[in-house]
């Protein structure tokens, strides 16, 4: 019993004084620092691969024909370097997206958390999550293939939609991120506490004026995060707009029938063909990367923002 | 007798009940009941209708031939294609992405969750920097993997420059289902084991890390999925030719499902589209059923405390 009790009281001790020598727990911690660097090298790099070529480009092509100039065609004989008319695709592209994907997704969370039974929400809700993992290469063919030619055959007058738009490209787009925007806001929502929708209940409000004046207001900034992270998606979406949207770039674009390179379809598009390295075309590609990964982080600090504070309401 | 006092009472319980039904079938409210309940249906009813369509279109190519012959950019050769050398690709990419990217996803959470100090301004950073990098367009990561690790590092338009590439898109996924799978493991559970005399790493890897594995399983699985999805860094990668082999190295050529589908798609010919389609179903079909176990192992096995 005794000597017992001394062994285990001394190995405990010596448990403890090694336990700060010993080598497994130094060699884990490097481990652990090792990877969590590679998240921040990957972003280095990321800077470093755009601001190299960028900054050759930018030598070669003032920035002010870079933003007020509106032709893009590096592909031609006669060359133009002014980035609006990818600039305004993308915009179009991700206005419609938003025309559509807001009010649906916004629609759809308001009914999962307020309305349907706690079963039709348990079945509904990872299905939602189901469809956000749908390759959006899948999107870019159904747009071309089925949504398309309906819109032409629906279409009431004469000069309808080309076989590559913006319309048809926003929308399949727009289809694309209603289960993003759902999903968070149904999260939002559903964080809401119980209590706000009792007190309302209690001073005689009805089940839209709840949720329009009560859970919707206390979950907003959730429902910004998802609409900001909709709206990052479709900026920084390549395969839609690639294959359904179409490549003119001569010109700025704002009529949706028509088709229009966006930024990411233009970066898509020269890279599939043979440029030469170090080549003016080579570094356009990075120079309109770097636009496009500025623009996306200033969407992305938007929404951190926004999600952090819809945390420290509730949590 | 009792009777005549109590038919002027009997409107007034009645009253309050009439006024909730007269509130349920107020015009408004059901107006916005229905439409908040047509938003639901027409997103599903939409994707659904989607996702059917490419089933049929695709119907009479799913069929072994789908797995056992090469691509084709001939129309002549279309009846004997396939996409053989797509799906051994997308098998040897996502080998590698669970290889690498699923240590260094789950390193960097724990290190995050039980080491870091969250005053320090460099953790903090450190958790931006993840959360701005989960939102970084996939074709940024392409440009990442041409300017850096395709021609800096000379490894060239490769399997394992794909792989590197889709790991570190997918690295964010894992790193935030880790942390919060985590996050989830009582305080509790780590005090008993520190009580018991266990370290800091015996605690981790004893205690917090086994009660994790759901949630990290289930983000693990997500990231790996939405990998097999992602085509835009591969174009910007040059995997944009007909390869009819089959990769047999790190360094080998490649191409990958989703590449094959868009390389169909932008065929003018119109046979395409319908081989584009049995291989839609193909890629649906593994990404679909991989989110379905990810859903499953996280409602089903995750520990509430």
């Amino acid at each position: 019993m005794t000597t017992s009790t001394q062994s285990a009281g001394s190995v405990a001790g010596n448990s403890l004084r090694r336990g700060r020598r010993r080598p497994i727990e130094s060699i884990v911690q490097v481990l652990l620092v090792a990877a969590a660097l590679v998240s921040i090298v990957t972003t280095v790099g990321i800077v470093i691969a755009l601001a190299d070529p960028t900054i050759e480009f930018f030598q070669q092509v003032s920035l002010v024909e870079f933003f007020t100039t509106t032709s893009w065609t590096p592909t031609f004989a006669q060359k133009a370097y002014g980035v609006l008319p990818l600039v305004s695709a993308t915009l179009v592209v991700t206005a419609i997206a938003l025309i559509i994907a807001v009010p649906i997704g916004l629609g759809s969370a308001i009914y999962l958390s307020e309305y349907a039974k706690p079963a039709t929400r348990r079945v509904l809700k990872p299905i939602i999550e189901l469809l956000a993992g749908v390759p959006t290469v899948v999107y870019g063919f159904v747009a071309l293939f089925a949504l398309n030619p309906l819109l032409q055959k629906w279409w009431p007058t004469d000069n309808g939609p080309g076989f590559q738009n913006l319309l048809i490209a926003g929308i399949a787009m727009g289809i694309m991120i209603v289960p993003t925007i759902a999903s968070i806001s149904e999260d939002s929502m559903a964080a809401v506490p119980r209590s706000l929708r009792e007190g309302a209940y209690a001073l005689a409000s009805t089940k839209m004026q709840v949720s329009t004046r009560v859970v919707v207001p206390a979950a907003i900034s959730g429902i910004v995060a998802a609409v900001v992270l909709g709206v990052s998606r479709a900026v920084g979406e390549t395969m839609i707009v690639t294959i359904a949207g179409g490549l003119t770039s001569d010109r700025v674009v704002f009529n949706p029938l028509e088709g229009a390179a966006t930024m990411t379809a233009f970066i898509a598009n020269i890279s599939s063909g043979d440029i030469p390295v170090g080549s003016l075309d080579y570094d356009s590609v990075f120079a309109v990367g770097a636009l496009l990964f500025l623009i996306t982080f200033a969407l992305n600090a938007v929404s951190i923002r926004m999600v952090r504070r819809f945390r420290e309401v509730y949590e | 007798m009792s009777a005549p006092t109590l038919t002027p009472t009997r409107p007034e319980p009645s009253a309050p009940g009439a006024a909730l039904t007269q509130r349920r079938s107020r015009p408004g409210e059901v107006a916005f009941r229905l439409a908040m309940q047509s938003c639901l249906v027409i997103a599903f009813g939409v994707l659904a209708s989607l996702l059917a369509w490419v089933l049929i279109k695709g119907w009479n190519r799913l069929d072994s031939r789908l797995w056992t012959e090469m691509p084709t950019g001939l129309t002549s050769r279309l009846d004997g294609a396939g996409v053989q050398s797509a799906l051994v690709g997308t098998l040897w990419i996502i080998s590698l992405v669970a290889v690498i990217c699923l240590p260094i996803g789950i390193l960097s959470a724990i290190y995050l969750e039980e080491y870091a100090d969250n005053t320090r301004w460099y953790n903090r950073l450190l958790e931006l920097n993840i959360q701005n990098l989960a939102g970084v367009p996939s074709i940024i990561f392409g440009i990442l993997g041409l300017g850096i690790i395709a021609r800096a590092l000379g490894l060239g338009f490769t399997v394992i420059t794909a792989a590197i590439v889709l790991s570190l898109l997918v690295l964010p996924v894992v790193i935030i289902a880790t942390r919060e799978a985590i996050r989830a493991v009582p305080q509790s559970i780590r005090q008993a084991s520190y009580a018991l005399g266990a370290t800091k790493w015996q605690t981790v890897s004893r205690q917090v890390l086994p009660s994790a594995v759901p949630g990290i399983a289930t983000g693990s699985i997500l990231a790996l999925s939405r990998a097999i999805g992602e085509a835009a860094p591969l174009i910007v990668l040059g995997a944009v030719t007909f390869i009819t082999f089959n990769p047999d190295g790190l360094d080998s050529a490649y191409t990958a499902l989703p590449i094959q589908i868009y390389t169909f798609i932008t065929r003018p010919q119109a046979e395409f589209a319908e081989l584009a389609a049995g291989a839609i179903v193909l890629l649906l079909a593994i990404v679909l059923v991989m989110n379905s176990i990810a859903i499953f192992v996280r409602n089903r096995f995750e520990k509430r405390w």
